[in-house]
């Protein structure tokens, strides 16, 4: 529950520089051709990179479980919307190329 | 939470000096509550831009083709540009929540600043995009140019679909932007002011959540839409 949690400067200026170190990791990787991989790979570094943003940015890590439970929910319910109307879509696929 | 201990009489001002509300038992209390009304809105953000980018997911694995294409005739250097840009707008806005966590009120109204005038700098690039996407005819309407060599009228139409998009997960993106700058105005001239405390600071710990949210929403556009299928380039 510290909300009040204060993180040394160094913490934000490593986590910036990891940011933009998988930014430039990220548009240069779009330039190989790595086939389907191309796009997993750009959204794994994505998710890293949120992830970052929102442990320490966000202050997450050091917030109260509520705060936690919240932003797992969230990604839950976001997840829920993406992967149950992708299950249609890529169903239906299915039924046309036979 | 609630110590027993109550307030003395006398400590009204010091509350005031807190901004307790009389509902809450102390101000760690009531910060909680606040920072949970925020995540609360900040999930509702997340299903509200979920929904453009469930439409994204859909039209994407529908036309692959298209939205390749579509991607190539986007500036890939602004946009990367733009997400250093905003990263490091991120960076400030944590550095100005932790100069208000500490009661530093001259870093607190610099780093603001500073978040603001990279916040213009995103959206000065995005409107020089925008510019070129309208010089260039990538404007879904009745401007849009179906004639781009070696794209068919077929897919032309499936292209139109990637720009629709573009336009309004950018544009959403954008228009929250211009949210965050009037909310960080408003904080620095609160700031100006004295108005926030190492007891005292939920309103810019409140909009720098807000302004990592908008970060946030970048980081997963910038790969969706300018990254796709590079490496034919």
């Amino acid at each position: 529950m510290s909300s009040q949690h204060i993180l040394p400067r160094r913490t934000y200026f490593l986590v910036f520089l990891a940011l933009e170190v998988l930014t430039v990791v990220t548009a240069l990787v779009a330039s190989i051709d790595l086939g389907a991989a191309n796009t997993v790979v750009a959204l794994c570094i994505a998710v890293t990179k949120s992830t970052l943003v929102v442990l320490f940015f966000m202050h997450v890590k050091y917030s109260s479980k509520m705060t936690k439970l919240t932003v797992i929910l969230g990604v839950f319910w976001l997840m829920i919307l993406l992967g149950m109307t992708m299950t249609d879509y890529v169903s239906r696929l299915w039924s046309t190329v036979r | 939470m609630s110590h027993s201990a109550g307030h003395a009489p006398g400590s009204a001002v010091a509350e005031l000096d807190n901004h307790l509300e009389m509902q809450f038992d102390d101000a760690e209390q009531q910060k909680e509550t606040s920072s949970f009304g925020m995540w609360v809105f900040l999930v509702t953000e997340v299903m509200f831009f979920g929904g453009l980018f469930m439409a994204y997911l859909v039209y994407r694995s529908q036309y692959p083709q298209a939205f390749a294409i579509g991607s190539s005739q986007l500036n890939f250097k602004l946009g990367t540009a733009n997400t250093v840009v905003l990263i490091f707008s991120s960076l400030t806005m944590a550095l100005a929540v932790r100069a208000a966590q500490l009661g530093q009120k001259k870093a607190l109204v610099w780093l603001l600043i500073a978040t603001m005038i990279l916040g213009a700098a995103f959206l000065g690039f995005k409107g020089i995009e925008y510019h070129e996407h309208i010089l260039e005819g990538h404007v879904p309407g009745a401007n849009f140019r179906y004639d781009t060599p070696g794209v068919s009228f077929a897919v032309a139409k499936e292209v139109v679909l990637f720009n629709i998009l573009y336009f309004c997960m950018t544009g959403l993106h954008a228009f929250h932007m211009i949210v965050g700058l009037g909310l960080m105005l408003w904080l620095v001239i609160k700031a100006q002011k004295g108005a926030f405390t190492p007891a005292y600071n939920t309103p810019v710990e409140l909009i720098g959540l807000y302004w990592h949210f908008v970060d946030l929403v970048w980081i997963y556009l910038y790969p969706l839409l300018y990254l796709i299928d590079r490496y034919h380039k």
